[in-house]
């Protein structure tokens, strides 16, 4: 890894350009809009093919060290990916895995990372288990884990897992011995109806309420670095989805621009309009800022616990990308006109992209609840 | 060239210069940008302190020698620029001089004119104003009507310009006049000049802006006669000087003569001065909403310092290459409009109070800010205007 520092604005090497480029062209190419569409009726929601391609990309071991058996190019050049993934909505279980891994690199055991992160590098899938209401805030959580003899048994159910159908395995919030803790799950220790499918308003993506109760781990099986690793992966959650955003919001504004420069009305092109082209203007400003933000945010994270500057970052980072994508799918619904209202027009996949992820690792406001400590105090 | 070493005790040196040399208040609010110069007073002063900042050595660095610079690199410029900058000292106000008329005239001007022109820009004896604007037209620099006719050794200048700077202090304009009213395109028919002011046909009348105070006038051309001479270039390519003109002011490397011209006023300010104030009977950085606007404006600071950064990553502005740069007036322009706004409103009561009170908080620094602002989502192209001009240039959208 270069070497960083937190007050540098972007490091973004020729690697990391190319990184880009690549997947640039491999979403556009995997991911044009009718495959999104047919992807919708998919049970997992997206196609096994196109993950294998992108594992063997090395994508899925971008932020793993080399020592796991992953690239090291660390967790900041999958900002990259994610944005163009985004940008062509090419739903996959790469977010939730990826965020799985950094829990164990960044909680995990030597026997954890050894264990994991190599089958995750070729193509484990993993997810987070975190929420158990609707609270994205909250500082505690109603799943337990009980002594009973030399086992643990976990308690409690888990909203809105991400991909939790084709996971391997789950990285757990639960409270042991008074503290708050992450716990690895295997899935093959799940109770055969541990899963409900929910209905989502995003419908290229895929989540369930998943039933731990009853699942039999040991002590072994508990992140040693629970603390830090569960505030960390929450932030780059936040900055992962905030790359999603902003690659959805581009691919918006291209929608958008699309149709202002070929539909005509009262016999001109509508993106003449001065009442159409300003909030276009507004979006691309909206998105510019969003996008600063996130290679900000990938510059300053290191492997190392987050500190004061990579927090505020990542919460800046979903701050406002969470906020220009839900500004450009309302637009983009509004200025298509009576197309916008149908499910044929695309604004409709963007405007629920936003809606979908808005609150994904908390929404603007709760972001914005912490800078003010961070900055204002 | 400079080592490190010699810029860092360079650094060191203009820093203990400025404790030594920062003027004391003068007991009057002092001009945040050159647009504020509206007595003899304030100009006395800044004229002064100019004078003071040039003749220590550090204005018109990179400028040669013989021409009152020191023929040192940019880099010393900006150190000193940036010196000046942090310890808030006060503008150096000749800005047409030293940001657009010097650097043109040191780029295309003969050695004539850099002998004449360059050391009164720097010493701050000649001050400069532009005449680019004219009344009716605003923005659209195409249209410019004022004439100049050639009759034997001189033009003869007849029309009217707006938005003079100085106009009723200035020694010197550089002035954008219509040469050929038959040219095809009507941008070639216009010629530049460096006209004198203190001509007879050439009269100012101060404009009082919506702060009370004054800083601009409209000047007026008469019969007035310009020696040929002050012609730069040829005739019919006013135009494309006038654009280029505006490429110096960009920093010492671009040809500027350096000094702050702008005090600029950032968030940090404004939560020193949000620190003091009580709201429903609570400190107002306690109120949870006022909190989260504060935070709303922060995160703007912070994507507009990180967009000057991310332009020279070219890869990551590849989808819209020029946006950033096209839209910058834009973003930097209106979020100081909504941020200075803001800074009255938290004052809560104390808004209320103007410049001239002694109440008023901070002299009333954030009452006349935020009208001047005007200036500046108004001048050099409206906000409407940049953002028709990002959504045709960037994102492709056709004309209205």
């Amino acid at each position: 890894m270069t070497s960083r520092t937190a007050n540098m604005a972007f490091a973004f090497t020729d690697e990391q350009a190319m990184i880009l480029d690549s997947a640039k062209s491999f979403c556009a190419d995997k991911s044009d809009i009718g495959t999104v569409r047919s992807l919708i009726a998919s049970d997992n929601g997206y196609n096994q093919q196109v993950w294998s391609e992108m594992v063997e990309l090395g994508w899925t071991g971008i932020a793993i060290p080399e020592q796991y058996g992953g690239s090291e190019l660390g967790i900041g050049s999958t900002v990259a990916l994610i944005e163009s993934m985004g940008r062509h909505l090419l739903s996959t279980p790469y977010i939730a895995t990826t965020l799985a891994s950094q829990a164990i690199l960044r909680g995990g055991s030597d026997q954890h990372k050894t264990h994991w992160l190599p089958q995750v590098a070729e193509g484990s899938i993993g997810t987070l288990a975190l929420l158990d209401n609707e609270d994205w805030g909250a500082i505690t959580t109603s799943c337990n884990l009980s002594e009973s003899g030399d086992k643990l048994i976990l308690e409690g159910s888990k909203l809105l897992v991400s991909d939790a159908a084709v996971a391997d395995f789950f990285i757990v919030s639960a409270n042991h011995n008074g503290a708050q803790v992450l716990v690895l799950v295997a899935a093959s220790s799940l109770s055969p109806d541990a899963l409900s499918r929910k209905v989502l308003i995003d419908e290229t993506k895929r989540a369930c309420t998943v039933n731990f109760s009853g699942v039999e781990v040991t002590p072994n099986d508990i992140l040693p670095q629970s603390e830090t690793a569960l505030r960390d992966i929450k932030l780059i959650g936040a900055l992962l989805i905030a790359a999603e955003s902003t690659g959805t919001c581009a691919a918006t504004l291209d929608t958008v621009v699309s149709y202002l420069t070929s539909r005509i009305q009262f016999g001109r092109l509508i993106g003449s309009y001065q009442a159409l082209k300003h909030p276009t203007v507004d979006i691309l400003i909206q998105m510019d800022s969003a996008r600063s933000l996130i290679y900000h945010a990938a510059t300053v994270i290191s492997l190392q616990p987050l500190d004061q500057d990579a927090e505020i970052a990542c919460r800046m980072a979903k701050a406002q990308a969470t906020e220009a994508l839900l500004f450009a799918g309302d637009r983009a619904i509004q200025f298509h006109g009576g197309m916008g209202f149908t499910y044929d027009c695309d604004a409709q996949l963007f405007l629920r992209r936003a809606l979908g992820s808005q609150h994904q690792y908390g929404d603007a406001q709760h972001h914005r609840l912490h800078l003010a400590g961070l900055l204002l105090d | 060239m400079a080592t490190d070493k010699d810029l860092q005790e360079f650094r060191a040196e203009v820093a203990d210069w400025i404790k030594h040399n920062q003027p004391a208040d003068p007991g009057f609010l002092l001009p945040q940008t050159f647009m504020e110069v509206g007595s003899e007073q304030v100009l006395d002063f800044l004229r002064e302190w100019q004078h003071k900042v040039w003749s220590a050595g550090y204005l018109g660095m990179a400028w040669p020698e013989k021409y009152g610079g020191r023929g040192l690199s940019p880099s010393y410029q900006n150190i000193a620029d940036e010196e000046m900058k942090l310890a808030r000292v006060p503008i150096c106000f000749n800005v047409i001089g030293l940001g657009w008329a010097g650097p043109l005239i040191l780029d295309k001007g003969t050695d004539y004119e850099r002998e004449k022109y360059l050391k009164g820009i720097l010493n701050a004896e000649d001050i400069w104003c532009q005449g680019f604007s004219e009344p009716n037209h605003g923005s659209d620099l195409g249209s410019i009507q004022t004439r100049a006719e050639r009759d034997g050794d001189h033009y003869l200048v007849n029309g009217s310009k707006i938005w003079t700077t100085m106009g009723n202090y200035a020694k010197y304009m550089i002035l954008l006049a219509r040469t050929d009213s038959q040219a095809e395109r009507k941008y070639n028919g216009l010629s530049f000049f460096l006209a004198p002011m203190h001509v007879d046909g050439i009269s100012t009348q101060p404009i009082k802006k919506l702060t009370g105070e004054y800083g601009f006038t409209e000047t007026f051309f008469t019969d007035a006669r310009i020696p040929a001479d002050c012609i730069m270039g040829e005739e019919g390519q006013g135009w494309r000087i006038a654009m280029q003109t505006l490429q110096y002011e960009r920093g010492a490397e671009a040809g500027a003569a350096g000094g702050i011209s702008i005090l600029s006023i950032v968030m940090n300010d404004l939560l020193k001065m949000a620190a003091e104030i009580e709201r429903e009977g609570q400190p107002l950085l306690k109120d949870p909403l006022t909190r989260d606007n504060l935070v709303k404006f922060l995160i703007e600071e912070k994507a507009l310092h990180l967009a000057e950064k991310r332009i020279q990553t070219p890869a990551l502005c590849a989808d819209y290459p020029n946006s950033l740069s096209l839209s910058g007036k834009l973003r930097s322009t209106e979020f100081y409009r909504r941020m200075r706004q803001y800074a009255l409103n938290l004052q809560g009561a104390q808004s209320a109070l103007y410049v001239g009170d002694k109440d008023a908080v901070d002299g009333g620094f954030w009452q006349r800010a935020y009208m001047n602002n005007f200036s500046t989502t108004i001048g050099g192209g409206t906000s409407q205007v940049q953002a028709n001009i990002v959504g045709e240039h960037v994102l492709g959208l056709p004309k209205d």
